[in-house]
């Protein structure tokens, strides 16, 4: 597998092969995006398909006389091959661009800024992974994934930009199932894996593994009193998220968020939304070329800024801000309440406590009405009580009820929840939520 | 075509293993994305991507190594490292496989049209142009884009049991959307898009209606701007091809993909209401309901000769009457459960592990037209155009809306309404089914879009349904 150094090797001999290919005034842009992967997924305590995955890839924008395309090409790691890739891509997007009108909306950064952060971590070893997997979840039907591997990401401009960004990382994203069907939902991840904090957590996920035990308790359609973990505060946010917060998305009254930001309507002043970059795992530079910034996204209820790229920024007017090409947050941060872990259940009283929800879709998006299920572990509480835990359930509400009017606390402690996402790629997203106890939350089926 | 395959053959030939088997499975795609913003060129995208995945079975475990490095020595790391790793697993692995019979077939597959010319760059432009163009001056319409999408495809997959199989593929994506806002609410109105793509060339284009279309699109959106809400109540709900497809693909698709049966999926994308023992036995439906998995519509998004472990692929009946007959399990799985299966293991890519995928899954015409369907309603409601879809993991309670209703009252379509949504439960909705439209209806539609796996897999998938009616469905509408 290819070292991280010499996956930074590789892309720097490229950005100086591409300045002497480049012939002013033609401009440039070229990311780069690297993984060495190691992917293990587990059913029933045992490895279920195994493998690794070795990529990396470029994106080149070439712009000439206002006109500009992009192309992405996969990189093979050797260097004569891969110039040889990078100089035809270059001549298709030569040969593109006389065909091309002048695009209104372009925006290059003209700062030759510099980023470099490199965390090398040792990875943890596979076979003790393994072992410790085996031994935590003997007795239990376990079902999982896990993956781990450095993720790299560059940037450069023929204005004299240059980031670089690697990190090594470990995610392990797993469900214990109990004989009934029903199932609790943990992860472990980070850079460090530590055989006590992961042991602790296993621990977690079979205690609440226990309560599933009980009967279910039926619930029929109805407003109920509930409280959402971080972790099914994270599937809403999710799809706020997409395209909520968008330049391009508001401007084209596409967003869920249309009201919020027309400021016809208010979220409850205990919301406050950050794309909270700095300290994240994400690179410190966008995609298009821009140093990522800390946004306030919604502060005490009321819409502050919104996400925009280059393209935006032309469009509209605005300035750029740092946000990815498709405007959304990737390390989002939402501000801590006062309630208490070890309050919650009390102050829920009765209702149902919600780990988890699942494949949520809007019913009205202008009204940012959104519908989902219940997984994993939720359970009926009565008088601060867990009795039992309830069937899947849909809830289909708006984010103005349930963030807004009937938002009744926040927790004071927050969960740093990284993504598990491999679409495409390894992701280095994350969220910071704390959990929230709404005063109704309506369930249709 | 195939240009690499000569230097890959004699490659692979050159690998040398522990393993009892190996395969390799070589993918090469190139894409193009192009598209107008109300009136407004955008840069176009295109994309190069070539790599091969190694798969090793030692002692019957099997592990796999992908790889972007295809010289000889990048090979022969690759099936190293799928080597160690499945020395590495071999205490702990759920499967020996040792017994599982592989492939030795040798053939090659072409999309339909693969020799004709696709329309130059400028020509797409202008056609895409001409189409944003036509959208009608109108201050509330605040937003459109019109796009098209263009994949080429070619897969070489050897394995050491002699096994050669080639396939080249075109891939076209056209699509549009308009979105009204008066203000208060917006309404968007699309043509193909998610919910349209087909194997071929330039006649894709015409068979998704879209050259021409911009002014109807608009008006529709116009239209649902006006529109009061969908009802709220049980009716009798028509659902139209491009919707139809997101009910076939949620409640029967997700469902009967039998690594979810197994339990592979429930950590991330669910399991399934469906058991093992249900297949000969569960009344899925209506005796109106046939269910297909079929691999020889030569348009349709998943038509292939064999999949990506080399099974041939041939038509069969998922659901005859209603009745449950097989799932959607590829050789693997059809030999962890003793089922019989079909030809449905699939990978996204050259860095993803094949698994059970739907394929082309439709559902067969019946015998009414799609007015002998709207006059056999007292009181109903068309929806069209999928735009939203929620399901349970279980794959049962689910929620779909669609952009387009229409009220159908005393036989006759009437009003329009917006933000039509129903929900229902799978194992009960598909029993209602009261009328399956006949071929006049019947579309071949499909999606790039099917999210599933660990590692996350995004495939194409393709279905071909009529219009279909449902009895005493609960409807409703938003909040605007």
């Amino acid at each position: 597998m290819s070292t991280p150094l010499s996956q930074s090797g590789q892309f720097e001999a490229l950005v100086e092969w591409l300045g002497k290919a480049i012939r002013p005034p033609e401009r440039f842009t070229l990311g780069y995006n690297g993984e060495a992967s190691e992917f293990i997924r587990f059913n029933k305590g045992k490895v279920r398909q195994a493998g690794q995955v070795q990529q990396a890839s470029l994106s080149l924008k070439l712009i000439h006389d206002g006109r500009h395309a992009d192309v992405s090409l996969t990189l093979a790691g050797e260097s004569n091959v891969d110039k040889l890739r990078l100089a035809d891509a270059l001549q298709q997007l030569r040969d593109t661009l006389p065909l091309l009108p002048a695009d209104p909306y372009l925006l290059l950064n003209p700062q030759p800024w510099h980023s470099h952060a490199v965390q090398s971590q040792p990875l943890p070893d596979t076979a003790r992974v393994l072992e410790e997997i085996r031994r935590a979840s003997k007795g239990v039907d376990l079902v999982g994934f896990y993956a781990s591997g450095p993720i790299s990401y560059g940037y450069a401009s023929s204005e004299g930009a240059f980031g670089w960004h690697q990190a090594n990382s470990f995610n392990f994203d797993w469900s214990l199932f109990h004989s009934n069907g029903q199932a609790v939902k943990a992860s472990y991840a980070g850079a460090d894996w530590d055989s006590e904090r992961f042991a602790q957590r296993m621990q977690l996920a079979r205690e609440q593994l226990s309560f599933l035990d009980r009967p279910l308790h039926a619930l029929e359609p109805g407003e109920y009193r509930a409280y959402l973990a971080p972790a099914a505060l994270e599937e809403v946010m999710s799809m706020l998220c997409w395209g909520g917060f968008s330049a391009q998305a508001l401007a084209s009254k596409s967003s869920s968020l249309q009201k919020l930001y027309a400021g016809d309507t208010q979220l409850s002043p205990l919301v406050s939304f950050d794309e909270q970059v700095s300290q994240s795992l994400s690179p410190a530079f966008s995609g298009e070329g821009y140093p990522r910034q800390d946004l306030s996204l919604v502060r005490h209820g009321k819409a502050e800024q919104q996400l925009v790229s280059s393209r935006s920024a032309a469009e509209y007017g605005l300035e750029v801000n740092g946000a990815p090409e498709h405007e959304a947050p990737s390390a989002l941060a939402m501000a801590a309440g006062t309630l208490a872990q070890a309050d919650i259940l009390k102050q829920l009283g009765t209702g149902l406590y919600i780990s988890n929800l699942w494949y949520l879709n809007y019913s009205d998006q202008p009204a940012a009405r959104l519908t989902g299920m219940t997984r994993f572990a939720t359970f009926w509480v009565e008088n601060g009580e867990i009795k039992a835990p309830v069937n899947t359930m849909r809830f289909d509400d708006s984010v103005y009820s349930l963030l807004g009017s009937q938002l009744e606390a926040l927790t004071a402690e927050r969960e740093l929840l990284l993504s598990a996402s491999t679409y495409g790629q390894r992701q280095t997203a994350s969220n910071l939520l704390p959990g929230a106890l709404v005063k109704k939350l309506t369930l249709t089926l | 075509m195939f240009d690499f395959y000569p230097q890959l053959k004699q490659r692979f030939d050159a690998l040398r293993t522990r393993a009892e088997f190996f395969s390799l499975r070589y993918v090469r795609e190139s894409g193009q994305y192009l598209s107008v913003r109300k009136n407004v060129a955008e840069p176009p995208s295109f994309s190069h991507d070539q790599g091969a995945m190694l798969t090793v079975r030692l002692r019957g475990i099997e592990a796999y190594a992908a790889t972007n490095d295809l010289s000889q020595a990048g090979l022969q790391a690759a099936l190293d490292r799928a080597e160690t790793q499945a020395q590495l697993i071999a205490g702990h692995a759920l499967l020996n496989l040792s017994q599982e019979p592989v492939s030795h077939e040798r053939a090659d597959f072409f999309s339909p049209d693969l020799d004709q010319t696709f329309p130059s760059l400028s020509e797409c432009f202008a056609l895409l142009g001409a189409e944003s163009a036509a959208v009608p001056k109108d201050e509330r319409l605040v937003s459109w884009v019109v796009s098209l999408g263009l994949n080429h495809v070619e897969q070489i997959y050897l394995n050491s049991a002699g096994a050669e199989l080639r396939r080249a593929q075109r891939f076209v994506y056209p699509g549009m959307s308009v979105t009204a806002y008066d203000g208060n609410d917006s309404q968007s109105r699309s043509l193909g898009r998610e919910n349209f793509g087909q194997q071929g060339g330039a006649d894709v284009i015409s068979r998704c209606g879209l050259i021409g279309a911009a002014p109807q699109v608009a008006d529709q959106a116009l239209q649902l701007l006006l529109a009061p809400n969908a009802p709220v109540g049980k009716r009798d709900l028509l659902l139209m091809p491009d919707q139809m497809i997101l009910q076939i693909h949620e409640s029967i698709g997700h469902p009967l993909e039998l690594d979810r049966i197994l339990g592979d999926e429930r950590n991330y994308a669910g399991t399934s209401f469906v058991k093992a023992s249900d297949f000969g036995s569960l009344q899925y439906g209506s005796k109106l309901l046939n269910v297909t998995f079929d691999p020889t519509i030569p348009e349709e998004l998943a038509s292939y000769r064999f999949d990506d472990d080399g099974t041939p692929a041939y038509k069969e009946f998922l659901i005859r009457e209603g009745l449950l007959l097989r799932p959607l399990g590829g050789a693997l799985s059809q030999f962890r459960s003793g089922l019989e299966g079909v030809a449905n293991s699939r990978a996204s890519g050259w860095n993803r592990p094949p698994i059970d995928r739907m394929a082309n899954l439709n559902i067969e015409p019946g015998d009414q037209s799609l007015e002998q369907m709207i006059g056999g309603i007292e009181s109903g409601i068309l929806m069209a155009t999928n735009r939203s879809w929620s399901i349970d993991d279980a794959r049962n309670k689910f929620q779909f809306g669609c952009e387009w209703g229409q009220l159908i009252e005393n036989g006759e379509l009437t009003g329009v309404v917006k933000n039509p949504n129903y929900r229902g439960i799978s194992d009960q909705f598909w029993r209602n089914l009261s009328a399956v439209g006949d071929d006049s209806t019947y579309k071949v539609l499909g999606t790039p879009n099917c999210g599933k796996g660990e590692p996350n897999q995004v495939i194409r998938v393709g279905h071909a349904s009529p219009a279909c009616v449902f009895s005493q469905i609960d409807v409703f509408g938003g909040d605007a």
